[in-house]
C-alpha cells in the first residue's frame, strides 16, 4: 500500500528517530512510504492557544497536502486527535464550506500509527525485537481524543524479548498540555512528579508513548532526575528487530 | 419592562440562531422492562445499613413494639391500617413539631420502592402522612407490600403522581461531606427499618 | 429599546462570587504548596472516582442514559422560553409564587424582601450553587439576617470563615481532623471530648442545628430541578438537613438557575440515575424531596420560586458555548480531573471550580473576567467521558481560550510561527537555525520566561543533528544500501487490504 506520511513538526525537528522509525516499520512489512514535502504542522498548538484564526493556514496547507492521498499515517495520537475533531471547526469557523468538507474528507483518511497497523494493515505482529523492560504510557489524546483503546498494547504484546510491565495510574495525564505546561508551569510539574513516581515504580528501562510531545515532558522530567529510565516512541519500538 | 419580559427577551435574542433538537433518544431500559427483584431491594437497603425484616401482616405490630424500648411511643399517620398499629401507638392529627421529635419511632407505610437503588418513596398518602412525621423521629419503620416493589427508576416514575409531596428515602440519613466516605446519621431518622410484608 | 433591554447580559461585577481575585496559576502557586491540602483532595477525589466507577458499571444503560440526558438538556435550551412560562403557570396554579431576577442584585433584593415580610430575622439554608453564586448570605447579613447554613460541609465552611470549594463538598479541602478542630474552635456548644470520628462529627452538628430547625420559620433553598408539565420542584440531598428545611419552616424560597427547568415528569426517570451515579457514588443518594407549590397541611405554606439570570443569557447566546448550561452540578469533572485534584477549588476563583467551572465562569461573567480559567486545564479528557450529560469541555476550552485576548508578545510569536509553518522552505530553514539547546545552554536550563516555567522542572531534548527532512531529503538522494526491506511477519495479511 502506498501511504503518505505525516511526520508532524515535533518529530520532524526535535525527535527524527520516531519518524525514521515509522518509515522503517511501513517499509519493512512491504509498504510504499511518501513524506509530502509540503507539510509542516497541524496547526494543534495555535488551536488550543486560541489562535484559531492563526491556525486556518495550517488546516489549509494539510488538506492540501494530504488530499491526493487515500491513506496517511501521523505517528502521534494528539495530531491526529487534531486533524479529526479540530480541523474542520476551524475550516468552518474562518474558512469556508468547502474547505471544511475536504479538511473532514482527508481527516477521515488520516491514521494514527497504531490505528493504521490494526484497523488498515489488519497486522499485530510487525516482527519487531526489542528486549528491554517496557512500560506504556498511553497519552490522553490517543486515549481520548483519538481514542486507540488497546491497540498499541496489542502491538507491543507482539514484540520479541520484551518485557511489557504495566504503569499504575497509566489514564492520568502527565501534565504536559501543549502550552499548559508553559501557562500553568507549577502545576503541570506536579501532574509530571506522579507521572514519573508512577513510572519509577514499574522498574522499566524504557517508557514508551504514542506521542513524541508527552514523551518530550516525561522525558525531560526523567532526565532531570536522573532517573535512568528512557523514553522512546512505539514506532521506535515497533521498527526494532534483531538486526538492528 | 419587568423582569419577567426581561429575562424572556433575552432567552428568545439568545436562542436568535433557533436551534433544532432532535426528540431525545430513549434507548435505556424504560419502565416495565423488567420485573422486580424483592431479593436485590433486600440486598440494596441492607448495604444502606437499613434494617429489613421479612413479616406477615399480622406480626407487623409486635415487631415494630420489639423495636422499641418498653413504653416507647410510636407516632402513626392517621390512615395507617388498624392492624398494623403496635399497643399505645399515637396518631397524627397535626403534632407540633416537638411532640413528633420526641416520637421514639415512627411507623408508616410506602408508595413505591425501587429494587435496583434500594429506594423507598412516600407519598404523603393518609398511611404515610404529613413529611415531616417521618423525619423528625429517630427511627422510621416503613412497611412495604411486595406488591409496591418496581424495579428501576422509570418504573417508579411512572407510578408516581409528581404534584403529590414525595419523599425519596435511600437508607438512613447519611453524608459524604468528611472524606467522601459515606457516614450514617446525621439529621434525618438514624434508623431504618423496612417490613417487607410476606402476604401481600 | 425593549429589544436592546432584552439582549443577553453577563453576570454584574461586585456582587456574588463568579470572579477571583488572582489569576488560576498565581492561586495555583500557592495550593500546590500546601502539602496537607494536596493530600486531602487525593484521597477524597480517589474515593470517590472508586465509588462512582463502580456504581455506574452496575448499570447496562449507562452510556444511554447519558445520550438521552444530554439530549433532553439541549431540547430545554432550544424551547426554554416556553418551559419557563409554563412552569410559572403550573407553579401559581398549585399555590406558589414567582419571581424573576435578572441578576444577582435583584434575586438577593427579592429574597431579603421577603424574608423580611415574615418578620424573622434568621432564615435556615439547604445547599445551593445559585445562592452562593450570587453571594445571597453577604445580602442577607447586610439586611441584618442571620443565614444559617444547614448542610454539614456548608456548615464546616461557614464555621471556618472559609469558602467552598467544590461543588458537592465544598469542605472537601478538610479532613476529618481538621473539621474537628473547626468544631472545636466555633460550634457553639460543642463537647470538648469531640474526637475526630467522622460519626461524632456528624452527630455533633446534628445537636447543634437540631433546636435552629425546630425554631427557624423561613428556609431558603436551591432547587435540582423544576418539572415544568407538573410544576414540580425537587431537591436531591444526603443528611436530612433538605428535608428539614423543605418541610418544617412556614416559608420556602427557592432559587434556581432559569436552564434547571425539565419538561416532562418523565424526563426525571434519566436524571434520578445519572445524578447520584456521578455525583456522591451512590445508586441513590439517601434523600430527594419534590414539592409542587404548596399543599395544605404538609409543609411550608408559602413557597417563592425564584427565576435567575445572572449571565445565563449571555452563555446561552453562543451556539458553541451554550452545552455549559446542561450541567446538572454532580461534579464528577472535578473529581477526574488531574489540574482540580492538585490545586483545588479556591484556584478556580468562582463558586463553579474545576472543570465545568473553567468553562462555565468565563460565560457567565464574560471571558474577560475569567480569562484565565479556560487555560486552567492539559485538556486531558477526562472529564467529557465522565460527564454524565456529555459536555464536551474540553472542545469548549479551546472554543473559549480562541475568544479570549492574547497577550501582545504571545500574539506576535504565535503569529511568527503561523507565517514560517505556512512556508516549507523557510520553515526547514528555520529548523535547521534554530538549535535551540545551544542558545539556551544545556538542555535549554538558561530559557527566558515563559520558556523557562519548563525548564524549571523538566530538560529539554538534545536537539538532534538532522531533521527528519533532510534525512529524508539526503536518503532520496543516496538511498541507504541497507534498506532492503526484511520479511515482513505477516507479508501477505498485510498486503490484503
Amino acid at each position: 500500500m502506498r501511504i503518505a506520511f505525516f511526520a508532524t513538526c515535533l518529530a520532524d525537528t526535535l525527535f527524527p528517530e520516531a519518524a525514521k522509525a515509522t518509515v522503517r516499520l511501513l517499509e519493512r512489512l512491504g509498504h510504499e512510504v511518501v513524506f509530502p514535502n509540503q507539510q509542516t504542522c497541524c496547526g494543534q498548538m495555535h488551536i488550543n492557544t486560541g489562535y484559531q484564526k492563526e491556525a486556518l493556514p495550517l488546516v489549509r496547507r494539510y488538506a492540501s497536502t494530504f488530499d491526493r492521498y487515500d491513506v496517511t499515517v501521523v505517528p502521534s495520537g494528539s495530531c491526529a486527535g487534531s486533524i479529526r475533531h479540530q480541523h474542520a471547526m476551524v475550516a468552518s469557523a474562518y474558512g469556508d464550506a468547502g474547505l471544511a468538507s475536504r479538511a473532514a474528507d482527508v481527516a477521515a483518511r488520516t491514521y494514527e500509527l497504531s490505528e493504521l497497523l490494526i484497523d488498515v494493515l489488519k497486522v499485530e505482529d510487525v516482527g519487531a525485537y526489542y528486549p528491554h523492560r517496557v512500560t506504556y504510557h498511553p497519552t490522553c489524546h490517543s486515549l481520548r481524543m483519538t481514542r486507540v483503546g488497546d491497540k498499541p498494547l496489542r502491538l507491543l504484546r507482539q514484540v520479541r524479548g520484551i518485557d511489557l510491565v504495566e504503569l499504575p495510574a497509566a489514564e492520568q495525564c502527565c501534565g504536559f498540555g501543549g502550552t499548559f505546561a508553559l501557562k500553568n508551569p507549577e502545576t503541570s510539574t506536579a501532574m509530571l512528579a506522579d507521572k514519573i513516581t508512577d513510572i519509577v515504580s514499574t522498574g522499566a528501562d524504557v517508557c514508551t508513548a504514542g506521542d513524541t510531545s508527552c514523551l518530550m515532558h516525561i522525558g525531560g522530567g526523567l532526565s532531570r532526575l536522573r532517573a535512568g529510565v528512557r523514553t522512546v516512541h512505539l514506532a521506535e519500538i515497533l521498527a526494532s528487530t534483531e538486526s538492528s | 419592562m419587568s423582569s419577567r419580559e426581561l429575562i424572556l427577551d433575552r432567552v428568545r435574542a439568545a436562542l436568535r440562531d433557533a436551534p433544532v433538537v432532535a426528540e431525545a433518544p430513549r434507548d435505556y431500559r424504560p419502565a416495565g422492562a423488567a420485573p422486580p427483584d424483592l431479593d436485590v431491594l433486600v440486598d440494596r437497603l441492607v448495604d444502606y445499613k437499613a434494617e429489613v425484616h421479612r413479616v406477615a401482616s399480622a406480626e407487623v405490630a409486635a415487631t415494630v413494639a420489639g423495636l422499641v424500648a418498653e413504653g416507647g411511643a410510636v407516632l402513626v399517620p392517621p390512615g395507617l391500617p388498624e392492624m398494623w398499629r403496635p399497643e399505645g401507638a399515637f396518631a397524627d392529627d397535626g403534632l407540633a413539631p416537638d411532640r413528633i421529635a420526641a416520637a421514639d419511632a415512627v411507623l408508616t407505610a410506602a408508595a413505591v420502592a425501587v429494587a435496583e437503588t434500594g429506594t423507598i418513596v412516600l407519598d404523603a398518602s393518609p398511611d404515610q402522612g404529613r413529611r415531616v412525621i417521618s423525619l423528625l423521629p429517630d427511627v422510621h419503620v416503613i412497611v412495604l407490600r411486595p406488591d409496591q416493589v418496581v424495579a428501576s427508576v422509570p418504573d417508579a416514575i411512572a407510578r408516581l403522581d409528581g404534584r403529590r409531596p414525595l419523599t425519596w428515602i435511600s437508607g438512613p440519613s447519611a453524608t459524604s461531606d468528611i472524606e467522601l466516605n459515606r457516614v450514617e446519621g446525621v439529621h434525618g431518622p438514624r434508623h431504618l427499618h423496612v417490613l417487607l410484608l410476606t402476604d401481600g | 429599546m425593549s429589544t436592546f433591554l432584552g439582549m443577553p447580559t453577563t453576570a454584574p461585577r461586585g456582587v456574588g462570587h463568579l470572579r477571583g481575585d488572582r489569576t488560576f496559576p498565581e492561586a495555583a502557586r500557592d495550593a500546590l504548596k500546601n502539602d496537607q491540602l494536596r493530600r486531602n483532595l487525593r484521597h477524597a477525589t480517589t474515593t470517590i472516582r472508586g465509588k462512582s466507577g463502580k456504581v455506574i458499571a452496575e448499570l447496562p444503560d449507562w452510556q444511554s442514559l447519558r445520550d438521552a440526558g444530554s439530549a433532553i438538556k439541549a431540547g430545554v435550551l432550544a424551547q426554554l422560553p416556553e418551559l419557563l412560562e409554563q412552569l410559572e403557570a403550573r407553579v401559581t396554579e398549585a399555590g406558589g409564587v414567582v419571581h424573576w431576577a435578572a441578576d444577582a442584585n435583584e434575586a438577593n433584593a427579592i429574597v431579603t424582601g421577603l424574608v423580611r415580610q415574615t418578620g424573622s430575622d434568621r432564615v435556615i439554608k439547604v445547599k445551593s450553587m445559585a445562592t452562593q453564586e450570587i453571594g445571597l448570605n453577604e445580602a442577607l447579613e447586610a439586611a441584618g439576617i442571620t443565614p444559617v447554613e444547614t448542610d454539614l460541609a456548608e456548615l464546616i465552611v461557614q464555621l471556618g470563615h472559609d469558602k467552598p470549594s467544590h461543588i458537592l463538598v465544598p469542605a472537601i479541602h478538610r479532613n476529618r481532623s481538621e473539621i474537628r478542630d473547626i468544631f472545636l474552635r466555633a460550634m457553639p456548644g460543642v463537647d470538648p471530648a469531640l474526637t475526630d470520628d467522622p460519626p461524632v462529627l456528624a452527630a455533633a452538628a446534628r445537636r447543634y442545628l437540631r433546636e435552629t430547625f425546630l425554631s427557624t420559620t423561613v428556609a431558603v433553598s436551591g432547587a435540582n430541578f423544576a418539572i415544568a408539565d407538573t410544576g414540580t420542584l425537587g431537591v436531591v440531598e444526603s443528611e436530612g438537613n433538605g428535608r428539614m428545611c423543605l418541610t418544617l419552616p412556614d416559608t420556602l424560597i427557592t432559587v434556581m438557575g432559569i436552564e434547571k427547568v425539565l419538561p416532562t415528569w418523565r424526563d426525571l426517570e434519566v436524571f434520578l440515575q445519572l445524578l447520584p451515579r456521578s455525583s456522591t457514588g451512590e445508586r441513590m443518594n439517601p434523600y430527594t424531596t419534590m414539592w409542587t407549590g404548596v399543599t395544605p397541611g404538609d409543609g411550608p405554606q408559602k413557597f417563592h420560586l425564584v427565576l435567575l439570570d445572572n449571565g445565563r443569557t449571555a452563555v446561552l447566546s453562543d451556539p458553541a458555548g451554550r452545552q455549559a448550561l446542561h450541567c446538572i452540578r454532580c461534579s464528577a469533572c472535578l473529581n477526574v480531573c488531574p489540574v482540580y485534584e492538585r490545586t483545588g477549588g479556591h484556584s478556580y476563583g468562582s463558586v463553579y471550580p474545576g472543570p465545568i467551572g473553567a468553562v462555565l465562569s468565563p460565560q457567565l461573567t464574560g471571558v474577560a473576567d475569567n480569562a484565565s480559567l479556560p487555560y486552567a486545564s492539559s485538556l486531558c479528557g477526562a472529564c467529557f467521558d465522565a460527564c454524565p450529560v456529555k459536555i464536551d469541555i474540553p472542545s469548549l476550552l479551546v472554543h473559549l481560550r480562541n475568544r479570549v485576548r492574547h497577550p501582545a508578545a504571545e500574539r506576535a510569536a504565535m503569529a511568527a510561527a503561523a507565517y514560517t509553518m505556512d512556508r516549507p522552505k523557510l520553515y526547514a530553514s528555520a529548523q535547521r537555525a534554530a538549535k535551540l539547546a545551544r542558545i539556551a545552554g544545556r538542555r535549554g536550563r538558561g530559557l527566558p520566561p515563559p520558556l523557562s516555567g519548563w525548564t524549571a522542572g523538566r530538560d529539554l531534548p538534545e536537539f538532534p543533528k538532522q531533521t527528519f527532512r533532510d534525512w529524508w531529503a539526503e536518503r532520496a538522494s543516496h538511498p541507504e544500501p541497507a534498506s532492503h526491506p526484511e520479511p515482513a511477519s505477516h507479508p501477505e495479511r498485510a498486503e490484503e487490504t
